[in-house]
């Protein structure tokens, strides 16, 4: 396989992993979160919803019990007695003892005519006339009042409660100033966290309470308009770029609207920590997923190439199998094609040859010239037999003749053929044998033909000068024996080294070899069940392994 | 002159032409021919010792010229020749009673050698019976 290929099918499953492990991770982490975060939201909008009743109904409660208080006093005391300004400096300094919810007290008769007047105010407010004002109007109608935040006489901000009383045929009013204090700091107690806000508007959304950030009483709200609200709600609303939730409540007897609004962004705070931390784990499992996937698929992809190089090993020896079969039926059809016509060739030569025997023929002027013409004749002949017997050699297909072997004797019989022209050559084998390698069943003779034929390449080889080592070893493992045979020639070039197993692959001189040599080895090696593998490097020298099994 | 009758059996003209020459030159009593049939036919009416017989033939090949001469004549001594390895059929023409097998091209007198061993065994076992 390609090394672009191999890229591609690392990316395939890289990709796939991330894509089948990363997405239920992010998507789990989303949907925990999404949950917690809905749940997380609608506790906090709930809280926010109990705050603003709570606060809005203490205000009631508040001014339910103030409205109670004025009732009492302006039922309990006559006009005539009230009237009088020192007697009621001295019932509202006994109101006050009880709560300090009232800043001023006046009494004013059904003509606006302030009659008396307890306060801060004396000055501006005893000589002015109420007849045209709003807030008395309204009370002289409905007996009870509560007025929005306003400026009056006085030109302060401030909110009254009137009560009027009908003593015998006329009617009178009995009216307070209430500290807006007590409602703001009953207000501020919903202030929340550093963000947080509260405040009273009335239905046009004016603010009758100064609010925490912006605004001013008397003045629109820096907020959304809640003057149509209706009921008690929680919402969270984008005002002016941020999100801001909004929980309202109406105070019943005056109809105002408390606004409670809460930066999320605070009291969200643990939502953000746990988003945060949601991140920081899907974070950390996409990279765990990462480094695990990257280490699966490379450990994963060098499986597949190691199994690939083995599996591309075993086609390649396979096809040189079938290489080895089909050109050994060839080369025994040639073989035969022509063992034919030089068997005629030599019988005719044979002929010529008894015919040059006779008397006559012998007194010819060119009998010498004749007779070592056939001589000739017959000398090639056997030349090209050979060839040919060992092609056929080559082709046969017998099944080996097997006996128990010593493979260290075989070797040693046929240095035994070789030995003389080593020495000539100065060439010197040194044997390495394993003491204890065992006895196998396998072809002697054949052996012999394959250890013959690969020494005498290592003497060829080597020419002159040099030293052939011959190592057996018994491979225990897998029951194997191993017969290296090494020469200091001066080694097989790259380019040829794949082919030195081929037929008529040689790279001696034209009429030395006849290229059978190492294939005829390697058909050998094959059908004993065995492999035969070569190692060389130019100038140091070649290395031939042969592995048999041990039967 | 040798003792005994050779027939020679091959497809081959030329090689079997040179060789009942070159046999008859060596005063040895021999005929050939060129076909299993032929084979045949001349042991009907001949008497012959010792058969050279090619493989691979046209028509009737060796193998089967063997089983018949066999069947024929069981004492007559066959010695396969073959231009092809194939050792197998060498092995089955002996497995068959051929007395040998032997490649070409062969030298003549090594070929003459295995006729008269392959004679011998034919009087040896003529003396047994």
């Amino acid at each position: 396989m390609e090394a672009r290929h191999y890229k591609k099918l690392w990316w395939e499953i890289i990709l796939a992993t991330l894509s089948f492990s990363v997405f239920p991770l992010l998507i789990l982490g989303g949907v925990i979160y999404h949950q917690f975060s809905v749940s997380y939201t609608a506790k906090i909008m709930d809280n926010m919803k109990t705050l603003a009743e709570n606060r809005a109904s203490s205000i009631d409660l508040f001014l339910e019990e103030r409205i109670a208080q004025l009732t009492g006093l302006a039922n309990t005391q006559s006009l005539g007695q009230l009237q009088n300004e020192d007697y009621l400096n001295r019932v509202f300094n006994i109101i006050q003892t009880r709560s300090k919810s009232f800043l001023d007290l006046g009494v004013i008769d059904e003509e606006g005519n302030h009659l008396a007047y307890v306060g801060p105010h004396y000055s501006i407010l005893k000589k002015v006339n109420y007849k045209d004002e709003k807030w008395f109007q309204e009370v002289m109608v409905t007996g009870v009042y509560v007025s929005d935040v306003f400026l009056g006489f006085r030109k302060i901000p401030h909110f009254i409660i009137a009560v009027m009383v009908r003593e015998k045929n006329q009617s009178w009013v009995l009216r307070a100033t209430i500290d807006s204090d007590i409602i703001d700091n009953i207000v501020r107690a919903a202030w929340i966290g550093k963000k947080g806000d509260a405040m009273i508007i009335n239905r046009e959304n004016v603010l009758q309470t100064t609010p925490r950030f912006g605004g001013k009483v008397m003045e629109p709200p820096k907020a959304p308009d809640f003057a149509a609200a209706t009921g008690t709600m929680v919402e969270a609303m984008d005002f002016r770029g941020e999100t801001i939730i909004y929980a309202t409540s109406i105070i019943k007897l005056k109809k105002w609207i408390l606004v409670i609004s809460e930066a999320p962004t605070e009291q969200l705070t643990p939502l953000l920590q746990a988003r945060f931390l949601a991140a920081l784990i899907g974070l950390g499992g996409v990279v765990l997923i990462i480094i695990g996937t990257y280490v699966t698929t490379r450990a994963m992809m060098k499986e597949l190439q190691r199994m690939d190089r083995k599996q591309a090993a075993s086609d390649e020896m396979a096809i040189q199998s079938s290489k080895m079969a089909a050109l050994g039926k060839m080369a025994a059809g040639i073989a035969h094609e022509i063992n034919n016509p030089l068997a005629v060739i030599g019988e005719k030569a044979g002929w010529m040859k008894d015919l040059l025997a006779m008397e006559d023929v012998a007194k010819s002027e060119h009998f010498q010239e004749l007779l070592d013409a056939v001589h000739k004749i017959e000398f090639h002949v056997v030349r090209a037999k050979t060839v040919t017997h060992r092609l056929l050699g080559f082709a046969r297909r017998m099944e080996p003749v097997e006996e128990r072997v010593n493979i260290n004797e075989i070797l040693d019989e046929s240095i035994d053929f070789l030995e003389n022209d080593a020495r000539y050559r100065n060439i010197d084998i040194q044997t390495n044998y394993a003491p204890d390698l065992p006895l196998t069943t396998t072809d002697q003779a054949q052996l012999q033909q394959v250890f013959l034929n690969i020494i005498t390449n290592a003497i060829d080889a080597i020419d002159k000068d040099g030293e052939i080592v011959i190592n057996t070893r018994s491979i225990k493992q897998n029951n194997r024996i191993s017969i290296e045979i090494s020469d200091t020639g001066p080694g097989i070039p790259k380019e040829a080294l794949p082919k030195i197993f081929d037929p008529f692959f040689t790279t001696k001189e034209v009429g030395k070899g006849t290229g059978l040599g190492l294939s005829i080895a390697y058909s050998i090696i094959e059908k004993l069940g065995g492999r035969i593998m070569v190692a060389s490097e130019e100038v140091i020298g070649t290395t031939f392994t042969i592995y048999l099994p041990v039967k | 002159m040798e003792k005994f009758k050779m027939l020679v059996v091959d497809d081959e003209p030329d090689f079997l032409e040179t060789i009942i020459k070159r046999l008859k030159a060596r005063k040895i009593e021999v005929a050939g021919v060129d076909s299993g049939y032929k084979a045949l036919e001349f042991l009907d009416k001949h008497d012959v010792d010792v058969i050279v017989l090619d493989v691979k033939m046209p028509g009737m090949d060796g193998i089967e010229t063997l089983r018949a001469i066999k069947k024929k004549k069981a004492r007559v001594e066959v010695i396969m020749l073959t231009g092809h390895a194939s050792v197998e059929s060498g092995i089955q023409g002996m497995q068959l009673g051929a007395f040998d097998y032997v490649m070409k091209p062969v030298a003549l007198d090594e070929l003459l050698e295995k006729v008269r061993q392959a004679y011998d065994r034919k009087m040896i076992q003529a003396d047994k019976a």
